[in-house]
């Protein structure tokens, strides 16, 4: 449970995919937006957007994280709610911002956007109010969610109260569910081993559960999940959830 | 060394300010309050979660029942202090041990201490929310009794066993003047240094035996 | 003084590569953090207890020069020797020299990381003094000749059929058994002696306690209470950030270390110590000497964010639930401190030369922050030192700052911080990573650290940013 207060419905949101969605992931992107869209929220996407600046900051170069975190800052002035698909992207926009500016000429403007940044699943539970109908055949799938989701979002329900709206969906814990899947950014290619040795482990896990499908929230575990899973020529296939929910609410793919 | 500490506090007061601090909101300690047969409870069941050995008695029966618990376990003899009134009912009850009295330096006692097989103390009181026992040893009751010999029978007053320890270091004011040596006493002496298996007698005594003397 | 061969990346190597240590620590870990969690299965009470520990913390290092002054005149007028040394040289030499003025031969130890840091038993062992660890598991630890691989549990790395050899090989007429019992009982019987023989005590001190003058120390089996009561001199070593204000601070940190360590309500034995044995006592150490160890404290002191380091109370959750420990052990940190505590106190204390790569040990996955009793947000100070590692702090403070600069990876944020921050020049990269990113072979730099686990990703043939243009949605 989170635990912040939650603002009625709006008319428009702007919607922030982030980089590795813009580049590996785009269709959850549009997923996200359309899952939105169907509230009858409107959406803004400020084409000038690009990366929320989390790789510098946690790779000890601050500064430049800060420009790329102030040029963002700039493209959502409008006072509505700024929607990402990525717990760990809006981790950084609300926590870190306020902690990054402070004490510079954008230090206001970066902790008023911070009150007003959302995970996607948490608007979608908290805000637009969704009621999922399922279209899909009977299927099982198990979740992740991202440390920084987790952690930092304080997002644990959300995503699985929108796996349980629907029907034929039926959820499979994993055993170690909340235990972190060693993609933590640059982290996977600085220590290779250890982060290979923590996905190795949850891809294990995620076979034993006997789901076919790994659903996240976040496309850096999902890339780093999908990717271990698909080197040992695992048939569980991965996908985020805002993909997901749209497959199981369209057309029943 | 003057010069080191002169250095370090020089350094700690040129850092970043500090100001007072934070103040403390203890309110989640005050609420842990038990009644007297709960405290009593409490205390048997955390006690025996960890190997204690456990007895309700009176004022009247403790010197029989430790008598019967040393018998028991082919124990002859029994370290004690010198509390005198301690040492008469003891003395007067039959079947009773030979008393062995704790009654000078350890250095001209080490033999004793080292080899008794048993000893008994009184207690200060006991804490219900831990499961823990107070003693504050002193000249009549040395720190040595409660730790070397594998067995320790401890004396408790039903009616000093305290809620939690925040309350009863306040209460009673323990910051105005602190023993030589004030120890908690939980359990017996434990590990599970061993592949996480627990073992019991280490150091400290292998076997606690607490008597809650109760009327 | 390092131990510390290699880089974390080689030492984690190895430590991976050893499926009976791997498989030792996931159990142990498992177990502690179940036991961890039964204690604090009330979130309201954990998180207002861990708020009151978090501020007895910083209210002590807030005031922390005049609590030491503080605790000086009361251990003093207690009759407790009060030492300062700055350096591990310093603390050593002290400790020496009180040994000496009695001609001792034989100190038995309490489990104190503090003399780990010190090196104590080596610089005594130089000068003819024996110093033999008591804990059980320091006591195995110190006959396989290893440091200790957790806070709590020293020789956590060991299986009982490690122990019964090193048994066998050090303790003479060893009756061969791995039995968790029987090898206690001989154990006890081998350090009742040497508690009997020894010249002085030596202990670490959990909680120093200004208002008083007393020195508080938890323990469960004894060998604390036997150290600090048997032989005639006492020695306590500790940080000079273990100071607490008030007797009354104890209790809710005492409650917060037992059930975060080892999911215990209380250890065994809580031990506190103001004085030194007085007149018509019959027991207790005729010498009690306390020694405040800077050792780069005060430095990780004067900055406010680093100061958060030296909230910690030495409970070890942090590390229980930390994925990369439980997978390395602590022996593949380096230090003294192992875990997610070790990846910022060690590099604050020995320097980024050699231990600039520690915080980078980390994904920071935030499971230490969630656990830790008094609320050091680790993950950000993991954070600060990746930035005075690379030499790109503004007001560097760590030991050693910019020891870890790399003009490459300069370069790299920087190209990346032009690529992000000019939208035309963000979409040319991005629309040549569409059309030509996967033509990028596994074996290319970087990728190859990626793909020795996992397939390539593989960049979508248009990005969100042309698919969002192609349907027309608002821009502002």
């Amino acid at each position: 449970m989170t635990d912040r207060d939650y603002p009625e419905k709006p008319g428009a949101v702007y919607f922030f995919g982030t980089c590795l969605v813009d580049l590996f992931y785009p269709r959850a992107g549009m997923a996200g937006m359309e899952l939105l869209q169907r509230q009858g929220i409107k959406m803004i996407f400020p084409q000038g957007q690009s990366c929320c600046g989390q790789p510098a900051f946690n790779n000890g170069h601050r500064d430049e994280a800060r420009a790329v975190a102030a040029a963002q800052i700039k493209l959502f002035p409008k006072d509505i709610p700024v929607v990402l698909p990525s717990g760990s992207c809006a981790g950084m926009m609300r926590r870190h911002y306020p902690y990054l500016f402070e004490g510079y000429p954008e230090e206001a403007t970066a902790k008023a956007l911070a009150e007003r940044v959302f995970e996607l699943t948490e608007f979608l539970v908290h805000v637009a109010g969704v009621a999922l109908e399922d279209r899909g055949d009977p299927i099982r799938v198990t979740w992740h969610g991202s440390c920084h989701s987790q952690r930092e979002m304080g997002i644990r329900d959300e995503p699985k109260t929108l796996l349980r709206q629907l029907a034929k969906v039926e959820l499979v814990e994993l055993q170690r569910e909340k235990e972190c899947c060693g993609f933590g950014g640059t982290f996977s290619v600085k220590q290779p081993d250890v982060s290979a040795a923590m996905v190795t482990d949850k891809a294990a896990d995620i076979e034993q559960s006997g789901a076919e499908k790994i659903v996240s929230g976040d496309c850096g575990c999902l890339m780093n999940i999908t990717g271990a899973l698909g080197k040992k020529g695992s048939a569980v296939l991965g996908r985020h959830i805002a993909e997901f929910l749209l497959e199981r609410t369209d057309d029943g793919r | 060394m003057s010069n080191a500490r002169d250095a370090i506090l020089a350094k700690l007061r040129a850092g970043d300010a500090a100001g007072e601090g934070p103040v403390s909101d203890f309110s989640v300690i005050y609420g842990k309050s038990w009644s007297r047969e709960e405290k009593i409870a409490r205390l048997e069941s955390l006690m025996v979660a960890v190997n204690t050995e456990f007895h309700r008695t009176t004022e009247a029966d403790w010197p029989a029942l430790v008598a019967r618990l040393l018998e028991k376990r082919a124990i002859p003899s029994l370290l004690i202090g010198t509390d005198n009134q301690l040492i008469e009912r003891l003395q007067d009850e039959e079947g009773s041990p030979d008393l062995t009295i704790y009654d000078g330096r350890y250095e001209d006692r080490k033999a004793e201490v080292f080899e008794a097989l048993a000893a008994l103390t009184t207690t200060r009181g006991a804490i219900a929310e831990t499961g823990s026992l107070i003693l504050w040893p002193n000249e009549a009751e040395p720190r040595l009794l409660s730790l070397v010999p594998p067995l320790h029978i401890a004396l408790l007053d039903a009616d000093r066993i305290y809620d939690t320890l925040w309350w009863t270091l306040t209460e009673e004011n323990w910051q105005d003047g602190m023993p030589t040596n004030v120890v908690l006493i939980s359990g017996p002496s434990k590990t599970a240094d061993i592949e996480q298996e627990l073992t019991f007698g280490v150091h400290g005594p292998k076997e606690l035996i607490v008597l809650v003397i109760d009327g | 003084m390092t131990g510390a061969e290699g880089c974390f990346r080689e030492r984690a190597g190895t430590a991976l590569k050893d499926t009976q240590l791997r498989a030792n620590f996931r159990r142990a870990m498992d177990g502690l953090m179940d036991k961890r969690a039964e204690q604090f299965s009330d979130v309201n009470e954990w998180e207002r207890l861990r708020g009151l520990g978090e501020s007895i913390r910083r209210r002590a290092l807030a005031r922390l020069p005049d609590l030491l002054e503080q605790l000086e005149r009361n251990c003093t007028a207690n009759g407790i020797s009060v030492h300062w040394a700055e350096t591990v040289e310093q603390a050593n030499e002290t400790v020496l020299e009180i040994l000496q003025r009695r001609g001792a031969k034989r100190v038995v130890k309490g489990k104190s990381m503090v003399s780990e840091e010190m090196h104590l038993n080596d610089y005594l062992g130089r000068h003819g003094i024996t110093a033999l660890e008591a804990d059980l598991g320091e006591y195995i630890v110190q006959m396989a000749g290893e440091t200790p691989s957790h806070l709590i549990m020293p020789a956590i790395h060991k299986n009982r059929g490690q122990i019964a050899r090193l048994f066998k090989d050090n303790i003479e007429n060893y009756d061969y058994t791995e039995d968790p019992v029987e090898m206690t009982a001989v154990a006890r019987s081998q350090l009742r002696r040497e508690f009997q023989d020894a010249d002085a005590g030596l202990s670490g001190v959990n909680f120093a306690v200004a208002e008083t003058g007393t020195l508080c120390l938890v323990e469960n089996e004894g060998n604390g209470r036997m150290v600090t009561t048997v032989p005639p001199v006492h020695i306590a070593v500790t940080g000079i950030e273990k100071v607490v204000e008030k007797l009354e601070d104890v209790p809710p940190l005492l409650s917060l270390l037992t059930r975060s360590a080892t999911g215990q309500p209380i250890t065994t034995y809580f031990n506190m110590i103001t004085s030194p044995r007085k007149e018509g006592e019959r027991d207790g150490p005729e010498e009690v000497h306390l020694i405040l160890l800077d050792n780069g404290r005060s430095r990780i002191h004067a900055d406010a964010e680093t100061r958060r380091t030296l909230q910690c109370i030495r409970c070890g959750a942090c590390m229980n639930h930390c994925p990369v420990y439980t997978r390395v052990g602590g022996h593949a940190y380096g230090g003294v401190y192992p875990g997610p505590i070790g990846k910022i106190l060690t590099p604050q204390i020995e320097g980024m030369r050699v231990f600039g790569d520690l915080p980078e040990a980390s994904s920071l996955c935030n499971a230490c922050v969630e656990v830790c009793p008094v609320r050091i947000p680790i993950a950000q100070v993991l954070v600060r030192l990746r930035d005075e590692a690379a030499g790109h702090c503004p007001r560097p403070t760590v030991k050693e700052s910019g020891a870890r600069k790399s003009v490459m990876e300069d370069l790299v944020w920087t190209g990346w911080k032009w690529m992000h921050r000019s939208p035309a020049a963000y979409r040319m990269m991005t629309g040549l990573l569409a059309k030509a990113g996967n033509l990028a072979p596994s074996g290319a730099p970087l990728l190859r650290q990626w793909t020795s686990a996992r397939t390539k990703p593989r960049f979508a043939g248009k990005t969100l940013h042309q698919m969002v243009r192609e349907k027309g949605l608002a821009d502002e």
